[in-house]
């Protein structure tokens, strides 16, 4: 069992089934993918999982423990962190603030440990603005910290987006279309940078994306969504072989059309 | 075209001048303003005022990237148009009676706005509007400091003599009389060197301020300094009552409540990000509790005696703290517009129980409470001389300083991170790990109590109470000093309150057109600077080379 299982997860809006009996094992340290069209339910599923909505039915199994039912806050406290798809920073606060607002689960001081500012809690402000720091460059903002963040460039909001997750020093990360609106230089290096995530610092990497090349190169696992439920799992080598797969991203003549022995073509468009 | 539309431009700019001058002239305030002069001899508030409207039509008349002879015709224009229409108010009223509808539309006040000779009327439109667009022409820096000087000079002018009177028990009045100051107003010499002076000084501000900016920045004063900064305020607060006097003191009294409750209020609103429209109620539970357990002829005096102010305190700060918690509960699941209609409803829940007839043993109903004496401070302070007023300032003071105090040290802690973070987005808050309902109880917690102490003082301070008081008007009054201070900045706070609380008060023989200016300052104040006087600025927080 991995560090993350869902089983038979179930979210319904009214009449409609965003999530529909969704079953998947996250293995520990790997870099895991979940794939779909539009509107295949796959932030819905990220939103179940880090409690921002909760599910109907099914369970959520984070280190042998469900975190069904249970308060985002309380979830990210647990080891989970994320983004999100259109980027959703403190906009006003700086990039510094931003970090720090993410350690707040690992910083203790209370109303008045703040009002009298003991050495204790003197200690405990510079250590976090340190870690801050150490974070803006791992990230690559260098000499930002200062900077407000709406005021960042785009590339640098992604990334100051992925500091503030990691200032909870998540065992988990869910990233919610990371490379949206980025080029082609941009994407690579941040494929590369996540690939780091993993293999620096051990936490294990949950992605949801649109550029299959990105995808295709750095994932481990792959479960592809559609319409709610699970349409396939496997490999990127699986998923690209796979037909259902082909047709709920190309409809019924793309799969005609691999059958008919362009096998390769259709693998090149899905690519 | 392009001609057609800066003359659109001028003739619209002139048009709306004049029909403001004519509201001004017509809801009574030039002709009022008259009779207040700030020049002496020269000129009296209401010209000044009919002058700024055509200068602004003029301002306003102004395109730019068309050539400067054109925006000077443009300019003239406008200012001659808004004074054809004050002209043609003052023929149209000179044919017919106005006064049924508009009781201000007197001959005095054609008269006024006339200038004694309805021919000079065109005329000095005309010329202010052509000045005002050659002004615009100067470079920004200089266009300020103009500004600013004028300012200070028509601020000086209103405040004259009230200066006077200070400077008077003071014994130091003649030293001013005279080349400053006139009886009522600056003396025409005092006009010339304030706008001068001021003028001066604030263009070389601004040289200094760019030179800064183009240079690296350099770090911020050295701790010394700062300090020795503080404790130069320290001194002259110490001091300041003893000048003022027992009126202004007491006008500074209720400027220093308002900071309080602002400086509440800007946790919650500034900070937290929950606009909280009930304020009030805190303020008044505050007042409640002192006054029904200091009252002599309360309950409380019958069954216990009437207690202490010292001892009443700690119990209105706690139940201050309570309410603000009782509130918060409910409006832990709501947000943004929702939050507002139920902090509006806690803030009438409050004053309608003050003022109902079941809870009138313990409130006194719509009679209030009477009959609170004083507080006792001269066990605390040894100061022989001042009268009541100047003590309680600096019981005000050290209250107004330590809520300043600890609503620095949580702004800058991870409390107060987090209170940003709801502000800002409160899902993407939590998602970090910030409990929202304990962080928002916090916040209401906080902020009733700052307000809770405000009240108790504000209660032994006047002596009696009535629901009255605690209407919407003044949370709507704190919530406006905020926003215009600057929201979120603790600075922002005290000057929001001089400008929107002392001001007024120092005014007071404009009373009358007290809500009209707020309103006019509000709507300014939103269009053209919505991030109020002093805007919160971003913390530095992290070193320079790093």
């Amino acid at each position: 069992m991995g560090i993350l299982t869902a089983n038979q997860v179930v979210k319904r809006f009214g009449g409609l089934v965003a999530v529909d009996r969704v079953t998947l094992d996250i293995p520990e340290h790997s870099i895991f993918s979940v794939i779909g069209p539009n509107g295949a339910g796959k932030t819905t599923f990220f939103n179940c999982i880090t409690g921002f909505y909760t599910p109907e039915e099914g369970n959520i199994v984070f280190q042998g423990e469900s975190i069904v039912g249970l308060a985002t806050d309380q979830i990210a406290r647990r080891g989970i962190s994320r983004t999100y798809q259109n980027i959703r920073l403190f906009s006003n606060m700086t990039a510094a603030e931003n970090i720090m607002v993410g350690q707040h689960s690992h910083l203790k001081v209370g109303l008045l440990g703040a009002i009298l500012r003991t050495p204790t809690v003197r200690a405990e402000e510079k250590h976090a603005l340190d870690r801050a720091v150490e974070l803006l460059n791992f990230v690559g903002l260098h000499k930002k910290g200062n900077t407000v963040a709406r005021n960042l460039a785009y590339g640098d909001q992604r990334r100051l987006e992925i500091a503030r997750a990691l200032a909870n020093k998540p065992q988990i990360l869910f990233l919610d279309e990371p490379t949206a609106g980025m080029n082609p230089r941009e994407t690579a290096e941040l494929t590369l940078f996540i690939r780091r995530l993993r293999d620096e610092l051990g936490i294990t990497i949950v992605l949801i994306e649109h550029d299959m090349r990105v995808v295709m190169g750095i994932s481990e696992q792959i479960v592809v969504l559609d319409h709610g439920s699970k349409i396939a799992e496997g490999t990127p080598l699986e998923i690209q072989k796979n037909p259902q797969v082909i047709e709920a991203y190309l409809g019924r003549e793309g799969v005609e059309a691999a059958e008919a022995g362009t096998r390769k073509r259709t693998a090149e468009i899905v690519k | 075209m392009k001609q057609s539309t800066w003359l659109s431009n001028a003739i619209q700019k002139g048009l709306i001048g004049g029909g403001v001058a004519v509201l001004l002239a017509l809801v009574g305030m030039i002709g009022r303003f008259s009779e207040r002069p700030i020049i002496q001899n020269v000129a009296g508030l209401g010209y000044i005022l009919l002058i700024a409207v055509f200068f602004i039509a003029g301002y306003n008349a102004v395109k730019r990237q068309t050539p400067a002879f054109q925006q000077i015709i443009g300019g003239l224009l406008a200012g001659l148009i808004a004074a054809l229409v004050v002209a043609l108010l003052v023929l149209i009223g000179g044919q017919i009676n106005l006064r049924d509808m508009f009781i201000n539309a007197s001959p005095e006040l054609y008269e006024t706005l006339s200038f004694g000779n309805l021919a000079l009327l065109p005329l000095i439109g005309a010329f202010t509007g052509a000045v005002a667009a050659a002004f615009s022409l100067l470079p920004t820096n200089l266009r300020g400091a103009l500004f600013a000087g004028i300012g200070t000079m028509t601020l000086l002018g209103m405040l004259s003599d009230q200066l006077l009177l200070i400077l008077n028990n003071n014994g130091i009045a003649s030293y001013f009389r005279g080349w400053l100051l006139a009886p009522k107003g600056v003396s025409t010499s005092g006009a010339i060197i304030t706008v001068t002076v001021v003028a001066v000084l604030n263009f070389l501000l601004r040289i200094r301020k760019e030179r800064q900016r183009d240079q690296p920045a350099r770090g911020p004063a050295s701790a010394w300094v700062q300090r020795s900064i503080w404790l130069l305020i320290v001194l002259v607060m110490i001091y300041l009552p003893q000048f003022l006097g027992a009126y202004h003191s007491e006008v500074l009294n209720q400027v220093g409540l308002f900071v309080l409750m602002g400086l509440g209020l800007n946790i919650v609103v500034g900070f937290a990000g929950m606009l909280d429209v009930g304020y009030v109620a805190f303020f008044a539970l505050g007042a409640y509790v002192v006054g029904m357990l200091t009252s002599q002829e309360g309950f409380v005096a019958q069954a216990t005696g009437a207690w202490s102010f010292w001892f009443a305190l700690p119990i209105a700060f706690a139940v201050a703290i309570l309410a603000g918690i009782m509130l918060g509960i409910p409006v832990l699941r709501i947000r943004g517009d929702y939050l507002t209609i139920v902090t509006l409803g806690f803030g009438e829940i409050i004053r309608l129980l003050a003022i109902s007839e079941w809870l009138r043993p313990y409130t006194g109903g719509a009679q209030g409470i009477a009959s609170i004496p004083p507080i006792a401070i001269d066990g605390l302070f040894s100061i022989s001389g001042p009268a009541k007023p100047q003590k309680l300032f600096y019981l005000i003071l050290i209250c107004c300083i330590i809520a300043v105090f600890v609503a620095r040290r949580l702004k800058n802690s991870r409390i107060g991170r987090a209170w940003m973070a709801i502000r800002e987005d409160e899902d993407v808050a939590e998602a970090m790990g910030i409990n929202l309902a304990q962080t928002k109880l916090m916040a209401f917690a906080v902020g009733a109590a700052f307000s809770g102490i405000s009240g108790a003082i504000f209660a032994s301070k006047l002596g009696s109470i009535y629901p009255h008081s605690f209407g919407l008007l003044i949370s709507i009054n704190i919530l406006a000093l905020i926003i215009v201070g600057g929201m979120g900045n603790i600075p922002g706070v005290v000057l929001g309150s001089l400008v929107l609380v002392g001001l007024p008060e120092l005014l007071r023989e404009f009373s009358e057109f007290r809500l009209f200016v707020y309103g006019a300052v509000l709507i300014f104040m939103m269009l053209q600077r919505p991030e109020g006087l002093l805007p919160d600025q971003p913390q530095q927080l992290v070193q320079e080379g790093r």
